[in-house]
């Protein structure tokens, strides 16, 4: 009688001695892991107030109709739940809260698509055991990524703005362009290799064809190409990838052509070096110190490489224009050259120069879509921080939108 | 003539970008096949390609060498080089390694490639001096600060920085005031300021590329084909 409060208020307060044993898993099921490759089942639970570190879950897994069950993995049962941001809020396989189990295919226990699988949790702590339902489940593969369907959205609104404002520069190809200087030094550069008598280095970066970075250096190319045949100056282009070098090569006589000179043109404009990184890099210092090119160009993607080419430029007293979205390289761009087009400038170059309303107008398109993340980061921002100081999920319906899922 | 220079390479640019953006929304192994597939059709293009490079090497240096231009004995110390690696190349089989030592090939590579490589990359260390000392060189108020951020960084980043000046705590009255020391001013320059500008910079290449990329799958941007008037 005089205990029995004592007991009550012990059970209120909750204690590892008075959890009481061990139950059986509420909700227990299994299913084919969303947006997957196949080869995998998932398994969903209810979390309880008694999961504690002290009381494990063993899954047993077996090939059905029934086969000897195996067990796969264990932990404790205070683990695996669902937290925010694991999943969208428009693909949920399980409550926040609850509890997740990825259970992929293993040397152990081999997962094969489309055979049905039987799944039981062993609950334990100490010497009391509880095992649950068997659940039965299939693996399957999917079509579709359902928790990146917010990114397909934005990729479609963005071709959307995109061709919107192409078609816009199309109607009215007066759009403002703010100036660049270092796109407006390419004439002045080009100009004064002429005057010197000396050649133009143009360098298209370590990346190969599948970079954007590169395409964006090799149109550029283009543009710089035209104004070197126009000024019947020497244009050199080492290269480090011998497909970059084949598509620079059509490029630049493209130019050639276009500039109304293509008796200009040279095969040898274009070469191959090596694809070693510092063996290229000790081949252009090597040009640049023999020949002393009145202008060098650096557009593209650099790494290590960058300092030891711009450096070697700048003490021979080339005005060097760099171009690069590599922005661990940026500073010593910045240090070392007379004009650097930092990230996006890269890609907006072959608008500037050419001055294309197509190709203009798809800076427009960019210029909306980055005012919409701007207003999405201030607004996320001040909606993720209101919500951790409110205590409150609610405003992860918004913030979900513009996550990033895998 | 035309159809092979234009219009077929627009359409293989049209189908394998829409194809490949679609495939990163597509977890099946029919997916994860194609593009291993297509990484292996890159591989062998490059394999070709690099015979076009191969070509262009010695093309370049043979003409230097035959009309005798300003350092064509490098081009002639180039040949040598590319004449006994291969000729050692052969000799031991492609192999680097072979019971338990080293071939010739091997001793070649690691004696003279790794030193060369080794000496350039060490070159690094001069430039990164020579660059900084420009760029820090006090000018304007921009670079003022440049210079004293730095200096705060590079003191944030040494046990001697972070001795000379640990940062404290001062009580006066009932209020604690604390000073930073050059560490938390380092990890503050580096956290706040520099990684909202890397951020920036990043969301705009990433727009610029993602833009670059639609208008080369959507044929609005042709110049990296040659030539770029046609829209």
């Amino acid at each position: 009688m005089i205990l029995a409060p004592l007991f009550f208020f012990l059970l209120l307060i909750g204690g590892p001695a008075f959890a009481g044993p061990p139950t059986s898993p509420e909700g227990f099921r299994v299913l084919d892991t969303p947006n997957d490759a196949g080869k995998s089942l998932s398994l969903v639970w209810k979390a309880a107030p008694s999961d504690s570190k002290d009381r494990t879950v063993q899954v047993w897994v077996a090939k059905s109709p029934p086969a000897a069950f195996q067990k796969v993995a264990e932990f404790p049962s205070n683990t695996r739940y669902v937290r925010t941001g694991d999943f969208p809020w428009w693909a949920q396989p399980a409550g926040k809260g609850d509890h997740y189990l990825k259970l992929p295919s293993s040397p152990a226990f081999p997962i094969t698509d489309g055979k049905p699988y039987a799944v039981k949790l062993l609950i334990r702590e100490g010497a009391q055991d509880v095992w649950s339902e068997a659940a039965e489940g299939v693996s399957a593969p999917n079509y579709f990524n359902t928790a990146q369907v917010n990114n397909l959205v934005f990729v479609l609104a963005f071709t959307g703005v995109l061709l919107g404002s192409i078609a816009a520069a199309r109607r009215n190809p007066h759009v403002y362009l703010r100036r660049i200087a270092g796109l407006d030094a390419v004439e002045e550069a080009i100009g004064r290799s002429t005057e010197m008598g000396r050649p133009i280095l143009y360098l298209t970066g370590s990346g190969g064809m599948s970079d954007v970075s590169t395409i964006a250096a090799t149109v550029i190319l283009g543009q710089v190409a035209k104004k070197v045949a126009h000024y019947e100056t020497t244009l050199k282009v080492p290269h480090r990838d011998p497909i970059v070098m084949a598509v620079c090569r059509e490029i630049v006589k493209e130019a050639y052509v276009e500039a109304g000179r293509p008796d200009a043109f040279k095969e040898d404009i274009n070469f191959f070096i090596t694809d070693d990184q510092f063996s290229y890099t000790a081949a252009v210092d090597g040009i640049m110190l023999r020949e002393k090119p009145a202008a060098n160009f650096f557009m593209g993607s650099y790494f290590a490489e960058s300092l030891l080419l711009t450096e070697t430029g700048a003490s021979t007293g080339a005005i060097q224009i760099a171009g690069t979205d590599s922005d661990h390289q940026l500073p010593f761009f910045v240090t070392t050259c007379d004009y650097t087009l930092i990230g996006e400038e890269l890609y907006a170059a072959s608008a500037y120069l050419s001055r294309e309303p197509v190709l203009v107008g798809t800076l427009r398109g960019q210029d909306f879509s980055k005012a919409f993340i701007m207003g999405v980061m201030v607004i996320g921002t001040a909606l993720a921080t209101v919500g951790v100081m409110l205590q409150t999920d609610a405003f992860n319906y918004f913030l979900d939108l513009f996550r990033d899922f895998k | 003539m035309i159809f092979l220079k234009r219009q077929l390479p627009l359409a293989i640019t049209f189908v394998m970008g829409v194809a490949f953006a679609l495939q990163y929304y597509i977890p099946h192994p029919v997916s994860e096949e194609a593009i291993t597939k297509v990484s292996d059709w890159m591989k062998i293009i490059s394999g070709f390609a690099l015979v076009l490079g191969i070509a262009s090497v010695f093309h370049v240096h043979a003409v230097k060498i035959r009309r005798q231009a300003p350092g064509w004995g490098y081009s002639g110390v180039l040949f040598a080089a590319i004449v006994t690696t291969m000729a050692v190349g052969f000799w031991s089989g492609g192999e680097s390694k072979a019971d338990g030592g080293q071939t010739a090939f091997g001793w070649l590579y690691d004696y003279t490639m790794v030193p060369l490589q080794g000496t350039m990359f060490s070159i690094l260390a001069f430039f990164i001096a020579s660059a900084a000392y420009r760029a820090f060189r006090a000018r304007s108020p921009e670079a003022s600060v440049l210079l004293v951020s730095a200096v705060v960084v590079m003191m944030g980043r040494v046990p001697l920085g972070q001795t000379l000046l640990p940062g404290m705590q001062i009580s006066i009255g009932q209020f604690i005031f604390k000073i930073p020391g050059a560490w938390d001013i380092t990890q503050w320059l580096m956290n706040v300021l520099n990684s909202a500008v890397r951020r920036a910079i990043l969301i705009g290449v990433s727009m610029g590329s993602v833009g670059l990329s639609l208008k080369i799958i959507l044929g609005k941007e042709r110049s990296y084909l040659g030539g770029g008037k046609d829209q």
